[in-house]
C-alpha cells in the first residue's frame, strides 16, 4: 500500500477515469476515438483490481493475477478491432460511427 | 513524499484522460491517452507491484499504443480534425457522467473498507508458480485458456485485415463530385435518347 493515501482515494481516481472513458465513448464519432475510450475504461478497472488486491488482501495473489489476464484481452481486442476499423476504412472509406451501418458484403 | 507522488500522478491522469477524450486531433489524443497509461504504471510501482508495472509498459504503453497509432497513421489525414458531437449531447452526457461517478462515489465511501495494515512484496516468482499451479488457487486454466485466445485473436487479425477479394465502394463514389457529375450527365443522355426514339417511331 501506498503509505499515507487511503483506498478511497485511489478508488475515486479510477472512477473518475472510468466516467470519462464512458464520456469519450458517448460522444465520440470517430470508431480509433471510440476504442481509446475503451481503452481508458479497461485500465481503470485494472486499477480497481489491484488496488483492491494491494489493500484489503496483500497475501493473495487473485487481483494481480487477473489484471494481468485483463490486459492481456485488452490487447488482443486492440488488434481485433484495429483489423476490423483497417478493413472498414478499405470498403466504405471511413471510420465514422454514422457511417458503419452495413455488416454483411 | 509518497503522498504527493501520489497527487501529482492523478492529476496528470485525469488531465490527459480528460485531453484524450476532448482534443480535436486523433494523434494527440492517442499520445494523452499514452500519459495516463503511464501514469497507472507509476500507480503499480507505487504500490510495489513492479512486475505489474512492467507489463503495463510493455504491453499497453508499448503494444496498444503503438497498434493504434499505426491505425491512425494509415487511415487518418494528421492536420484534419474531428467532427465533434454538439452542445447539448455533451452537456447531457456530462450529466450522466456526473450522475453515475456520485453514485459510485457515494458507495465507495459508504463502504468501511477493512484494509489491512500489513505489506508484503510479492516475487515474481510466486507470480509464475500461481499462473501455472493447478492445485487450490492456482490459474493454469485461465492462462491456457489466454493463450489460445490470442493464438486465435493473431489468426483472426491477419485474416479479417488482409480483406482478400476487390470490392465496390458504394460510399466512395457517392461523395467523388466529378463522378456524381458525370453519372448526372449520363443519366440525362440516356433519358433524352429514348423519347427521340419514341418520336421517331411515332
Amino acid at each position: 500500500m501506498i503509505p499515507g493515501v487511503s483506498i478511497n482515494e485511489i478508488l475515486t481516481l479510477t472512477s473518475i477515469l472510468f466516467f470519462i472513458g464512458v464520456y469519450g465513448f458517448i460522444t465520440r464519432k470517430n470508431l480509433i476515438s471510440v476504442l481509446i475510450s475503451v481503452e481508458l475504461i479497461l485500465n481503470s478497472s485494472v486499477i480497481n483490481f489491484v488496488v483492491i488486491n494491494k489493500y484489503l488482501y496483500p497475501e493473495l495473489l487473485q487481483g494481480m493475477v487477473y489484471s494481468i489476464f485483463i490486459i492481456a484481452v485488452a490487447a488482443a481486442e486492440t488488434a481485433l478491432a484495429v483489423a476490423i476499423i483497417i478493413n472498414i476504412y478499405r470498403r466504405t472509406g471511413s471510420v465514422e460511427v454514422k457511417e458503419t451501418e452495413t455488416m454483411k458484403y | 513524499m509518497e503522498k504527493v507522488i501520489f497527487y501529482i500522478l492523478a492529476i496528470i491522469m485525469v488531465a490527459s484522460a480528460v485531453a484524450a477524450v476532448s482534443s480535436r486531433k486523433m494523434l494527440r489524443s492517442v499520445v494523452y491517452l499514452l500519459f495516463v497509461l503511464m501514469g497507472a504504471a507509476g500507480l503499480y510501482f507505487q504500490m510495489d507491484y513492479n512486475f505489474l508495472a512492467a507489463i503495463q509498459l510493455t504491453v499497453y504503453a508499448g503494444g496498444v499504443v503503438v497498434l493504434i497509432i499505426f491505425s491512425v497513421l494509415l487511415i487518418q489525414h494528421i492536420e484534419m480534425e474531428l467532427e465533434v458531437a454538439g452542445k447539448y449531447r455533451q452537456t447531457i452526457s456530462a450529466l450522466i457522467c456526473l450522475l453515475g461517478l456520485s453514485v459510485f462515489l457515494a458507495t465507495i465511501y459508504a463502504h468501511p473498507f477493512e484494509a489491512a495494515g500489513v505489506t508484503t512484496t510479492t516475487t515474481t516468482a510466486e507470480i509464475g508458480r500461481a499462473l501455472l499451479s493447478f492445485e487450490k488457487e492456482g490459474f493454469i486454466l485461465p492462462f491456457e485458456v489466454i493463450s489460445v485466445l490470442l493464438l486465435s485473436v493473431m489468426i483472426g487479425a491477419i485474416v479479417i485485415a488482409k480483406g482478400g477479394m476487390e470490392i465496390e465502394r458504394p460510399l466512395m463514389k457517392k461523395n467523388d463530385p466529378e463522378k456524381i457529375l458525370q453519372k448526372n450527365t449520363k443519366e440525362k443522355t440516356e433519358e433524352k435518347i429514348p423519347e427521340e426514339k419514341n418520336r421517331c417511331l411515332k
